[in-house]
């Protein structure tokens, strides 16, 4: 199993176009740090002209935390995106070039080859995810350097410094596993075509419909709304709440995990009995 | 020949949507056989591999191979194969070598860097090792399909038309590299194509498939020499020499074909008399030919 991994791995960060994710992460953050650069305390003044009377503010509120904090509000409408290129090109793309069938002469038997591949996407994912925070939140506190971190959500909260870190590392945490629903998702239906255009768009799609049934305030969706993995997928979020809400937490956790299980395992039993016709 | 049986296969069916692809097939390869299967495009040749290479799951049916029911035994039986199923295809941003490590390392063997340039060298690939697969023409393609599947030493090669789209030489080349595994490296092959000379060529045993069916399976030279030759000659005026013919064999064994063709059941080696015979009698021969009625057979049943 790790030989087919490591081959998994290998087969992908030997393709250029893997680094395509990287890059535009590259490229996009660099963009918006060098913009916060040059408008941040312009930005950071406006946000705060009305505080300014009932506060005294001291210190670098203009920091790399408060940059990574709004690069990660930027950038999940993109991650997706990006992870799925991997993971749905993971079988379709193997099927499409017609290297499926020869690995599939192989004697290793088809769970352990979808299993291998799987874990490679997730891999990707994870690997992209750390390479967004490495960016934001290391790159940007080499720049701005670093300080408490002030957050508009329901609530203005400023978080002590030292408070900071520990919630980054959470909250990338979850948006690791929220991009892994993704990527699951992503692998399911690059188990059932044998091109990975359909799976990319596939997903995205999905995504995007769930996401506007999630953010649309009706009550005809109110019962399916919790059953939804994108209802969940900010939940980074619920980390930087002055009180943490263990149990929303936790909900948002299980309900992510249950759909990286249930996407798993729908594409292990679809790929088992799947006919190699390219 | 040795009388064990490597692949055996009865009452294979398998359907998709309406369409009968495979239909209660039967069949069996021994061991040091090259057997070819042989039938016109869409015969269910391909289907048929990819059911004894597990790509395709049967709708009914049995596939031993090695004495074992493929089903319970996948893993055991494909270690011992080595397979080319149509086109090959590679990682084409990875070298040749690399693409050989990546499946001798899942081929359930030790497979070793002696072993993969053992596999390139034998088919003629060993100074392109380092190059990038995009880089390499169709042919060469095709025998790092050869090379992929015997790197990890199978006993039984399954080729699926490792012919197709080759030139002369190419096919030349690949005739060579299959009879050279057979002869020299005792591996048992089958081997699938559409044609009937590329088989004659190589296979002791063959089988031909229409629609999915056994339309016959034997001995190729028994089935050629069953199968008795005919001569097509191009003569000046055919249809006074069809009046001479007439005379000295079968009426019905001889016929018009064209103004200038007959056509004369007769063994090869009867073609220089017949050839004297029609020059003494004044006429002008041109060519004569011989089919093989067997291709006769096979385009006619096939």
């Amino acid at each position: 199993m790790l030989s087919l991994i490591t081959i998994e791995l290998n087969k992908v960060f030997r393709r250029k176009r893997s680094y395509i994710g990287f890059l535009a992460l590259l490229v996009l953050v660099s963009v918006l740090q060098f913009a916060m650069w040059l408008e941040g305390k312009t930005l950071l003044d406006m946000i705060m002209q009305n505080l300014k009377d009932a506060f005294v503010i001291q210190g670098n509120l203009l920091n790399g935390y408060f940059i990574s904090f709004m690069l990660m509000n930027t950038l999940w409408v993109l991650m997706p995106f990006l992870v799925t290129f991997v993971a749905g090109d993971s079988i379709a793309g193997e099927a499409h070039s017609g290297t499926l069938r020869i690995m599939l002469t192989r004697p290793a038997s088809r769970a352990a080859f979808v299993i291998a591949k799987y874990i490679a996407s997730i891999e990707y994912t994870l690997l992209l995810v750390l390479f967004l925070m490495l960016l934001s939140l290391g790159v940007s506190s080499l720049i701005f350097g670093t300080g408490d971190l002030i957050v508009f959500r329901s609530q203005l909260t400023i978080f002590p410094e030292s408070e900071v870190l520990p919630r980054f590392l959470m909250a990338f945490g979850f948006a690791f596993l929220a991009m892994s629903v993704v990527a699951s998702l992503a692998f399911l239906f690059s188990t059932l075509t044998n091109n990975s255009i359909g799976p990319i768009i596939g997903t995205m799609a999905i995504v995007i419909s769930f996401t506007i049934i999630t953010n649309l305030n009706l009550a005809a969706f109110e019962v399916i709304r919790k059953f939804l993995f994108t209802t969940y997928m900010s939940s980074w979020t619920l980390f930087f709440d002055y009180q943490l809400d263990w149990a929303q937490i936790s909900t948002s956790i299980l309900v992510c995990l249950g759909h990286v299980a249930v996407f798993f395992t729908l594409a292990l039993w679809i790929f088992n009995r799947k006919d190699i016709l390219t | 020949m040795n009388d064990e049986i490597f692949i055996e296969i009865k009452a294979l069916r398998k359907k998709y949507g309406g369409i009968q692809a495979v239909n209660g097939l039967d069949f069996m390869v021994m061991k040091g056989d090259i057997f070819g299967f042989l039938g016109p495009n869409g015969a269910g040749k391909s289907t048929t591999i990819r059911m004894i290479l597990s790509l395709i799951r049967p709708d009914s049916g049995l596939i031993n191979i090695f004495r074992l029911p493929l089903v319970k035994n996948r893993k055991r039986i494909l270690t011992d194969i080595g397979a080319l199923v149509e086109e090959p295809r590679f990682y084409e941003y990875m070298s040749a070598y690399k693409n050989l490590e990546i499946l001798g390392k899942l081929s359930g063997k030790r497979v070793g860097k002696k072993e993969i340039m053992n596999a390139l060298s034998l088919t003629g690939l060993e100074n392109r090792s380092g190059s990038p697969v995009k880089t390499f023409s169709h042919g060469m393609k095709q025998r790092l399909g050869i090379a992929q599947a015997i790197v990890h030493d199978p006993e039984l090669l399954i080729l699926d038309e490792p012919a197709n789209g080759l030139d002369p030489r190419g096919m030349k080349d690949m005739r060579e590299i299959i009879l050279r595994l057979n002869q020299e490296y005792g591996k048992t092959i089958l081997i699938s194509s559409h044609i009937l000379k590329e088989i004659e060529l190589m296979a002791n045993r063959m089988i031909i498939i229409n629609k999915g069916e056994k339309v016959v399976e034997g001995n190729v030279h028994e089935l050629l020499d069953a199968a008795k030759l005919d001569l097509r000659i191009e003569i000046s005026d055919a249809a006074k020499a069809l009046e001479l013919l007439e005379k000295q064999y079968i009426k019905s064994d001889v016929w018009l074909e064209s103004e200038n063709h007959l056509v004369l059941k007769a063994s090869k080696a009867e073609a220089p008399a017949i050839n004297k015979s029609l020059v003494d009698a004044g006429f002008s021969v041109y060519s004569i030919t011989p089919i093989n009625s067997l291709e006769q057979y096979f385009l006619d049943n096939t």
